[in-house]
């Protein structure tokens, strides 16, 4: 190829015509250490449409992009291909170069050298040869690339949170503050989450109902919050700035204009049941009821499948007793509709079943305990009053056996680490040491993972006071004795693998530290927001490290354990910078929409809705009347899908069109043209 | 449903009873045993550390034997034997099931070792390409196959009042393999199967733990010990029999259960009996079918007990009762498999 670098191109060059500038990035020992950069950039040079190719050692530095920007404009390049890591990486570095240099960020293609070639294999050859492919591919594809305008549109300044957790909770509140309006959902009956069943918090044993309950307050107080509990999301519409959510009001039966919170109908109601939902099946609580005497909002709910009113037609206790004529028996659930301009998903965790781990007893031998179950064993508002005891509830456990990781970090179950259970166990500990003084404690771990501020300092406070750790994974729990020392305890088994020795210890209580999963519905909940699970059900973020919060569908964000295992003071991080993107967005009043859109030519649509269905944002209707369906362009994500399925070739993805993949295909395939040899 | 049978040489002598009561219920069950002609040693648990070269070949010629016994043959000559679901066969000894579907799998992971293996089957004519066969356990057929709604049907005698350990041994649920029946640390089939019967099944927490196998031979001290541990933990739960499924563990439990009151001064007197047996009882056949009465301590005293109802609404009657005033005792987790039953 000729550099001519007199010659600017007309404004609507043909391909043929379009003067193409490569750019390959060594991404400093990263892509060249594997990839031949030069021989690269000498070969982009020789190819068709290109005008200029160079190797740079970091093409992100401003110094690379400024590189670019001159070269748009002395040499009259019409599209710049970047060879170097992923676009989700670098995209936007590059366009906006681009846009500098007044060329539409959109004749821009990037090449993804690295995750894909250079990180990927240890073959030079091969990875040379790979890096020119892809190369050649962005080079076909970028000439027929056309320039996009984004799209603008007004945000909703109202914010949806679900999740009362600690997370939500910290999320609605800042947004609240900073005087944005809120819809706060939950589930529950009352706001708090798993937080509220907590009785004190590692490390520093402050107690969990102290700093949360005025929060939860706050909450309720608050002009700029909506609180819907016993609510739940049915479905959401719309797209980031102008989302429409229906909220589902699950009937309480409880007139809460009404309800002064008294908690007479508790009193007098005399269905007493297994509380399995907040006191983990160790506790009781009415038919009609609230969560604990703290609840927000204070107003109580009736089980309907255990009131005997709802069951038998007879009862009406509350009813009667009820000061304010509160009671509502025909009370039905109501359905209301919210537009947001964002969401914030704070759905939270659940806690592993420890049966499925047979071999540690749990609901075989008696005082088997899980963490959540000590949890409320030790709160004050509790089951036993705080009071530390056997399953008979009198008697004080004279020894107790912390398991670690039931649940976690193992391939059977679950593989990762549930990251809050170490920190609970050693709190556990020093409970125990504090409720019993002459209790001894055995805590069976794999590692003490105590990273956190003052973490390690207070694993150091629980050695000193006496708790014995024995590294090793317990084998079994067990109440079959072997001897006269072993009889009525139950025994661990477990190996002491810094000593190499297999070991029993004898104890009256065993706690299992069970670890914490995806919630079983997270998949449901993930596709209802249209947002992506990973394999273990925890919601995906844009990026692990960069991106935490935010989600791959613009408008949706995530915080706490919904993304992944969690103690308190990351949920409420993560609330934060949930909570701080929002108002970021909100305070734009418009956003910017990438281009990169479907549209159905109604002409070539055979009406045959396939790709209404295949359409993970619910962005195309079917207008009936004249059976054609029509993409959303502010809902549609780009993603393609429909694109792929419509079998009448009548959708177009802006920015992927047929032929600018087919050309990009053709480029990459362009040594296995016939006539084309291959030296290497 | 047609099977290869391996009955392996422990159903050929000491535990006929076991051969014997599983032919009987699989004829009630309607599934066809077809035993492996000219089968050989599985290598049982210790040739494999003498010589494992040879122990490899040895079980290989019974899967080579009846690869070529069992192959399928095709209905129309158009489908490709390989679309059909390989051959099966069980194996009712966890010894012999545990060596034919290991070295299976071995071979099929290693291309070097089959073809040695298959070096030496050569001198015999035979030749064996690993996954041509599907090796099962007796009791997973029974429990998967059958099914446990099959086989409460059948069910004429139910063992209604009868205390049962199950015992599963250390051989059958280990290793862990992919497509393993049943848990390897904690397994539940035979339980539930024995729920199925009517039979009242107590915890049994050693119910996966080491018999002693040969050791009964090489150290008395170390076989008595686990025998008497395993024999206190049923007594412990008040077991009337304990129910097996290994010819080996049977041995051991039965045989030197005298031994073990003499070494330790203890009084046990436990039947021990094969899974079988307790089907067949429950299916209405005669004992004698059943090889019972074969086994060294007497199971009819126990056996008796059966249809004895009294217990069992004692027990429900002792349950209710828990539930008193001033009873300060937490409630125990829920457990939905007992909500079942």
């Amino acid at each position: 190829m000729s550099n001519d670098q007199n010659q600017i191109p007309p404004p609507h060059a043909s391909p043929d015509e379009e003067r193409v500038g490569v750019y390959v990035c060594h991404c400093g020992s990263n892509i060249a250490r594997t990839i031949a950069v030069e021989d690269v950039a000498l070969w982009a040079e020789q190819q068709e449409h290109v005008v200029v190719a160079r190797d740079y050692k970091f093409m992100c530095s401003s110094l690379g992009q400024e590189l670019i920007e001159q070269d748009i404009q002395a040499k009259g390049l019409s599209r710049i291909v970047v060879a170097a890591c992923s676009p989700h990486m670098h995209e936007r570095t590059f366009r906006g170069a681009c846009q500098r240099a007044g060329l539409n960020p959109y004749l821009f293609e990037m090449a993804n050298i690295r995750e894909l070639t250079s990180w990927a294999t240890d073959d030079r050859e091969a990875a040379t040869s790979k890096a020119k492919a892809q190369v050649k591919g962005a080079i076909e594809r970028a000439v027929l690339q056309e320039p996009l305008e984004p799209l603008f549109v007004d945000i909703n300044p109202n914010t949806l949170v679900v999740g009362g957790g600690i997370a939500g909770l910290t999320a609605a509140l800042e947004l609240a503050d900073s005087g944005y309006h809120v819809y706060l959902v939950d589930r529950d009956s009352s706001i708090g989450g798993q937080m509220a069943k907590l009785d004190k918090t590692f490390p520093t044993l402050d107690c969990a109902a102290c700093i949360l309950t005025p929060k939860m307050v706050d909450a309720a107080n608050h002009p700029n919050i909506t609180l819907m509990t016993w609510s739940e999301v049915m479905a959401v519409d719309g797209f980031v700035g102008n989302f429409s959510v229906q909220v589902r009001h699950k009937p309480r039966y409880v007139i809460e204009d009404l309800c002064t919170g008294c908690g007479t109908c508790i009193e007098k109601c005399p269905s007493r049941v297994l509380d399995q939902h907040f006191e983990v099946g160790l506790g009781y609580h009415k038919a009609i009821d609230r969560n604990f005497p703290q609840a927000v909002p204070k107003y109580p709910v009736i089980d309907t499948t255990h009131c005997t009113y709802f069951q038998r037609g007879k009862c009406r206790a509350c009813q009667v007793v009820c000061p304010t004529n509160a009671i509502d028996f025909t009370q039905k659930e109501t359905f209301e509709q919210l537009e947001v301009g964002n969401i914030i998903l704070a759905t939270g965790y659940e806690q592993f079943d420890a049966r499925r781990v047979p071999q540690y007893g749990y609901g075989r031998l008696a005082n088997v305990f899980t963490s959540m179950e000590f949890e409320r064993m030790v709160n004050a508002a509790g089951p036993t009053s705080g009071q530390v005891v056997l399953r008979d509830g009198v008697t004080a456990p004279q020894s107790v056996g912390i398991i670690h990781c039931v649940g976690s970090r193992d391939k059977n179950y679950n593989e990762y680490c549930s990251r809050a259970c170490c920190m609970a166990a050693l709190k556990f500990a020093h409970l125990v040491h504090e409720r019993v003084p002459d209790a001894e404690v055995y805590n069976f771990y794999i590692d003490i993972r105590a990273a956190g501020k003052h973490y390690e300092e207070f694993y150091h406070r629980v050695l000193e006071e006496g708790t014995h750790f024995i590294r090793g994974r317990v084998a079994e729990v067990t109440d079959a004795a072997r001897g006269p020392g072993e009889e009525g305890s139950l025994i661990i088994q477990a190996e002491d693998t810094l000593i190499g020795k297999q070991r029993r210890i004898p104890v009256d209580m065993v706690i299992l530290m069970v670890g914490m999963e995806a919630r079983h519905d997270a998949r449901n909940v993930a596709s209802t927001f249209g947002l992506g699970c990973d394999f273990e059900g925890w919601f995906t973020e844009r990026h692990a490290k960069l991106d935490p919060v935010v989600t791959m569908t613009e408008g949706i964000l995530i915080a706490g354990a919904c993304q992944g295992p969690k103690a308190i003071p990351e949920s409420v991080a993560q609330g934060s910078a949930a909570a701080a993107r929002v108002a970021g967005l909100i305070g734009r009043r418009t956003i910017k929409l990438e281009p990169v859109r479907a549209s159905i030519e109604a002409a070539a649509c055979s009406g045959c809705r396939i790709c209404n269905n295949v359409c993970p944002y619910h962005a195309i209707v079917f207008h009936e009347e004249i059976k054609i369906s029509e993409v959303i362009t502010a809902l549609c994500q780009g993603c393609g899908a429909c694109v792929a399925a419509c079998p009448s070739a009548a959708i177009t993805g802006a920015h992927f069109t047929r032929e600018q993949v087919l050309s990009q295909i053709d480029g990459l395939l362009w040594d296995m043209q016939p006539g084309v040899l291959v030296l290497a | 449903m047609q099977y290869g049978y391996y009955p392996g040489c422990s159903l050929e002598r000491n535990a006929g009873a076991y051969h014997e009561s599983t032919m009987a219920v699989a004829g009630v069950l309607g599934l066809q045993f077809t035993e492996v002609d000219d089968w050989n040693c599985c290598g049982a648990t210790e040739f494999f550390s003498v010589n494992q070269m040879q122990a490899y070949a040895l079980t290989g010629r019974n899967l080579a034997l009846a690869a070529d016994q069992f192959a399928p043959q095709p209905a129309l000559p158009v489908i490709p034997v390989e679309v059909a679901e390989p051959p099966q066969l069980v194996a009712p000894c966890s010894a012999c099931y545990l060596n034919l579907s290991k070295v299976d799998r071995y071979l099929a992971s290693s291309p070097e070792l089959a073809a040695k293996v298959n070096t030496a089957l050569d001198a015999g004519g035979l030749h064996y390409d690993p996954g041509s066969l599907r090796v099962r356990h007796l009791l997973d057929v029974m429990v998967n196959d059958a099914g446990y709604d099959a086989i409460a049907a059948r069910v004429q005698r139910a063992l209604t009042g009868l205390r049962v350990a199950p015992y599963y041994g250390c051989l059958v649920v280990r290793p862990g393999f992919q497509g393993q029946f049943d848990d390897p640390e904690y397994p539940t089939t035979l339980d539930k199967l024995m729920r199925v019967l009517g039979a009242k099944v107590v915890d049994f927490p050693l119910k996966a733990h080491c018999c002693g196998g040969h050791m009964t031979q090489i150290s008395e001290d170390v076989a008595l010990e686990l025998l008497r541990r395993l024999l206190k933990n049923a007594a412990d739960y008040q077991a009337d029999v304990i129910v097996t499924l290994c010819p080996m563990c049977q041995l051991n439990l039965d045989v030197f259960q005298r031994a073990v009151n003499r070494r330790f001064g203890t009084n046990f007197n436990l039947p021990v009996l094969f899974f079988t047996q307790l089907m067949g009882l429950a299916f209405g056949l005669a004992p004698e079918r059943l090889g019972i009465g074969k086994e060294f301590v007497a199971s009819r005293p126990a056996l008796a007990k059966i249809g004895a109802s009294g217990e069992a609404e004692q027990e429900r009657a002792v349950g209710k009762r828990a539930k008193r005033r001033n009873d300060q005792s937490l409630p125990m987790p829920y457990m939905p498999e007992e909500e079942e039953r």
